[in-house]
């Protein structure tokens, strides 16, 4: 008993490792691709906008290949989903450039930016996981029944 | 890119990243709607504190508010507490269960939540220090 709970713990703790250890690695290259393109208050803020489009691409990507068309090791999606990917985008800094825009007096880019985000992001979430299912020559629609 | 800057931004991934995970799954232990509860509370909670944050700054002289600290609080623990990609998936997820409503719903309700969490605390933390 008090050894399952040991296994249990530990696989716990092995878990928290790998979403803290790609959650760094995620945070770094966001705040690097923060140094390449940097912008001030009243910039439209690209660096933010990239990391949340192409991590959204990506992450659609890791979960058609890890749920659908392999079998991952349990580390695999706390490590690259949770941590790496969720860690590089950002929804705070996303809520937070729209304010600063219209504090910096440029309403209509904060207006542009707040709905340009969440519909680009959702839509290259979704061209992940379709182009990686036709990719991988299934169909675009999982099976009814699936997941 | 210095690197102190680097490592309080690791500092504050390597805990806000955590964070993230704990909340979304003692959410998930207690409800078991579609609704993704979990993102949608770190996604505002994590807005409020970085509005609060970029308020402080902007309500300051240059520099009173240390780079250290927006570094480690701003970049690090609000950037990877809060999560743009699972967010995206979750929506992409409940339109392919055919809860498109849910979807929209999720989206806007966390844009508008983040953005009044962010505006209020922004807000308040400008009231605080000045």
């Amino acid at each position: 008993m008090t050894g399952e709970r040991a296994r249990a713990r530990r696989r716990e703790a092995s878990v928290l490792g790998v979403v803290a250890a790609g959650g760094v690695l995620g945070a770094e290259a966001r705040y690097g691709l923060g140094v390449l393109l940097p912008h001030g208050p009243a910039g439209w803020p690209w660096s933010t906008l990239v990391a949340n489009l192409s991590g959204c691409l990506l992450i659609g990507v890791l979960m058609v290949v890890i749920t659908e068309l392999t079998v991952a090791h349990r580390l695999v999606r706390p490590f690259l989903g949770v941590g790496v990917l969720g860690g590089y985008t950002t929804f705070s800094t996303a809520t937070v450039d729209v304010l600063t825009l219209a504090h910096a007096g440029r309403p209509l880019a904060a207006l542009a930016y707040v709905v340009a985000t969440p519909v680009l992001a959702v839509l290259a979430c979704g061209i992940g996981v379709v182009a990686t299912r036709v990719a991988a020559g299934r169909a675009p629609q999982p099976r009814e029944g699936g997941r | 890119m210095s690197g102190a800057a680097v490592l309080w931004v690791a500092l504050g991934a390597a805990v806000g990243a955590p964070l993230r995970y704990l909340v979304d799954r003692a959410v998930r232990s207690r409800y078991r709607g579609r609704f993704p509860w979990g993102t949608f509370a770190v996604n505002v909670a994590g807005s409020a504190v970085l509005g609060a944050l970029t308020g402080a700054v902007v309500a300051l002289p240059d520099g009173v508010v240390p780079a250290a600290v927006q570094a480690v609080l701003g970049t690090g623990f609000c950037g990877a507490l809060t999560t743009y990609s699972t967010f995206g998936y979750e929506t992409v997820t409940l339109v392919e269960k055919r809860a498109p409503v849910t979807a929209v719903v999720y989206v806007v309700g966390s844009v508008v939540a983040g953005l009044l969490a962010a505006a209020l605390s922004w807000w308040a933390a400008g009231l605080a220090v000045g």
